[in-house]
């Protein structure tokens, strides 16, 4: 059978097979605390607080269990055998494509191609739409960005002789959108941004950027890697034209992430990589590529990690949003209060509109000296740069220490951090 | 505070960080190495002046911004080379990138380090291990042909 009718068919029996929705389940923080065991132990000698959920989320035993009983039960390659593990297998993999379409409203299964993740995606794009561009074409990027988001336009740059141009930001870490009209004045080509600000926190407001950037006749792809955790995307109302994001942080295993493309755009795209399952016949003379998604996803695919992000989602649905989003920003509110009692501390980014993301500089305190000290007293963070030294220049600072939280925090945590924060600067006083 | 931290975190550390020795820059220096670490950002220079028989090591001294475990490597470093030949410099390189990452215990060359072994620590921490070796690096640049490079970076 053509895969796409395989994929047709699997997406079809997939949407059968979905369960009746039957509301969230109540908002109750401590059950879900214990529906990640890994929160459970404690580092030093203290309970951990894991606030490095930016860097990568942790997963709820539903996905680690979606991962192993697929190894144990339906294992086998997809797309490729007629027994019935492939079968099975085959199924579950098509199965999760329709999950992700329906998560982010995608209008078809052909839109959503499985990757390992945001930074193939945007390498992918960079690569495909790169080979249409003449030098001088221009992508207009922000002063906020990932370097996954930065280096594959460099890499053209250096291939195709393109520009690179940078929106800026104003001081609170929002994007100054007075100068994007004047960005996506021909010859720009793209504009490629992040959705979420992986030091700042910053939430840009995608849905009025992409109508200014269609009016002027650009597409938009959007760096959803810290949006998917935090808040339910949906990419007919944003209405952007590529979103891409990791499924490792938005509770789902590493290995696997999903670039959404519209239709149009896929099908205009040469293949990225080259190898089985990416074609629909070959001699040795010529070969004719598969559609999209197909058409990217050359070789055997990290179909158990789909598996396992087709379960994160199922356990993301079944929260109640509203309560989710309510407790993110309760915490956020509560840990800006603390940490700005700290003497000396200077968080970074102040955006209106933001996820719980807090980068800050404290005097006296180098922020690596801060990482192992904090996590002298089980609380993880991060520190340094954070993949985004353009945004650290900005800021003229050469590091910060991050605490990103996810919605299975809670106050005790921000409390914690906040004396540990204390400890650190009496140690280094 | 535990002992694992005391290791790393040592009332020497922390006054070395606090009143780093020898932390100024130098017009006459014979040798200036740019030392950075970019994935901490931590960045220094050191400077480094011979006497007039080429073997002695006259003046040595650091500027730059970094933890606390850098800024006391840098400061330790250039409290103990000032005055020491070439040759000694050159064997406590090798002795200290021993040391700090592990593949020598500090305990067999107490004699050796002194204050240095206040370092020792570190190599239970894999990632600051660069923190500390920074200065060092710097040095072998230093203390390298006149045509060598004048930056090093560790990442
Ligand atoms: C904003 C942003 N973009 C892109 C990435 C890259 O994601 P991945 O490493 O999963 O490809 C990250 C991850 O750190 C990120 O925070």
């Amino acid at each position: 059978m053509p895969c796409e009718e395989l994929m047709t068919l699997a997406a079809e029996i997939a949407a059968a097979d979905a369960p009746e929705p039957s509301g969230p389940r109540p908002w109750d923080l401590d059950a879900i605390r214990r529906d990640f065991p890994i929160l459970n132990q404690q580092v030093n000698g203290a309970p951990l607080a894991y606030l490095d959920n930016a860097a990568t989320a942790q997963k709820p035993t539903a996905v680690i269990e979606s991962i192993a009983d697929f190894y144990r039960h339906d294992n086998a390659n997809v797309h490729r055998a007629v027994h019935a593990l492939a079968e099975r297998a085959t199924l579950a993999y098509e199965g999760a494509r329709e999950r992700v379409r329906g998560w982010i409203n995608a209008r078809s299964v052909s839109e959503v191609v499985f990757l390992r993740g945001t930074t193939e995606a945007i390498n992918l794009i960079a690569h495909g739409l790169g080979q249409g561009w003449s030098a001088g074409d221009r992508v207009v990027l922000t002063q906020m960005e990932h370097h996954a988001n930065i280096v594959p336009w460099q890499l053209l740059r250096e291939r195709a002789g393109i520009d690179i141009a940078v929106l800026p930001i104003n001081d609170a870490g929002e994007l100054d959108l007075a100068g994007l009209p004047r960005l996506l004045a021909p010859p720009t080509r793209l504009l490629a941004l992040t959705h979420v600000s992986n030091v700042l926190g910053t939430v840009n407001p995608i849905a009025d950027i992409v109508h200014i950037a269609h009016e002027h006749g650009v597409p938009v792809l959007v760096d959803g890697a810290q949006a998917m955790a935090h808040q339910r995307v949906d990419v007919q109302a944003l209405d952007c034209d590529f979103y891409c994001f990791s499924g490792h942080k938005m509770f789902g295993p590493t290995g696997i992430g999903v670039l959404y493309g519209r239709q149009a755009h896929l099908a205009a795209l040469p293949p990225w990589q080259g190898g089985g399952e990416m074609i629909r016949r070959v001699t040795f003379e010529r070969v004719r590529f598969a559609d999209p998604p197909q058409r990217f996803e050359a070789g055997t695919q990290d179909f158990a990690g789909a598996v396992g992000l087709a379960a994160a989602i199922d356990y993301l649905d079944n929260l109640d949003q509203g309560a989710l989003a309510r407790h993110e920003q309760s915490l956020l509110r509560y840990a800006v209060e603390r940490l700005d009692a700290v003497p000396g501390l200077r968080l970074i980014g102040r955006a209106a509109h933001r996820a719980p993301v807090l980068s800050f500089l404290v005097d006296g305190v180098h922020a690596h000296d801060m990482g192992t000290l904090l996590d002298r007293k089980g609380v993880a963070v991060r520190t340094g740069h954070h993949c985004a030294m353009p945004l650290m220049d900005f800021y003229g600072v050469p590091a910060t220490t991050r605490a990103s939280l996810a919605f299975y925090n809670t106050r005790d945590e921000i409390d914690r951090l906040a004396d540990a924060i204390d400890y650190a600067r009496g140690v280094l006083a | 505070m535990s002992n694992e931290l005391d290791d790393l975190y040592q009332e020497i550390i922390l006054d070395h960080n606090r009143h780093p020795a020898n932390f100024r820059s130098m017009v006459d220096a014979h040798r200036t190495v740019e030392a950075d670490n970019p994935l901490c950002g931590d960045r220094l220079t050191l400077y480094l002046k011979l006497d007039d028989d080429g073997e002695h090591i006259a003046d040595l001294s650091f500027q730059g911004s970094g933890c606390a475990i850098s800024v006391a490597s840098a400061s330790l470093l250039t409290q103990r080379l000032k005055g020491a030949t070439v040759a000694e410099a050159e064997a406590l390189f090798e002795t200290m990138r021993g040391v700090l990452t592990g593949v020598i215990d500090a305990a067999d060359t107490t004699e050796a380090l002194g204050g240095l072994a206040a370092l020792a620590g570190v190599r239970r921490y894999p990632m600051r291990v660069k923190c500390a070796t920074l200065s060092w690096h710097a040095l072998k640049a230093a203390l390298g042909a006149e045509d060598a490079a004048d930056s090093v970076s560790t990442e």
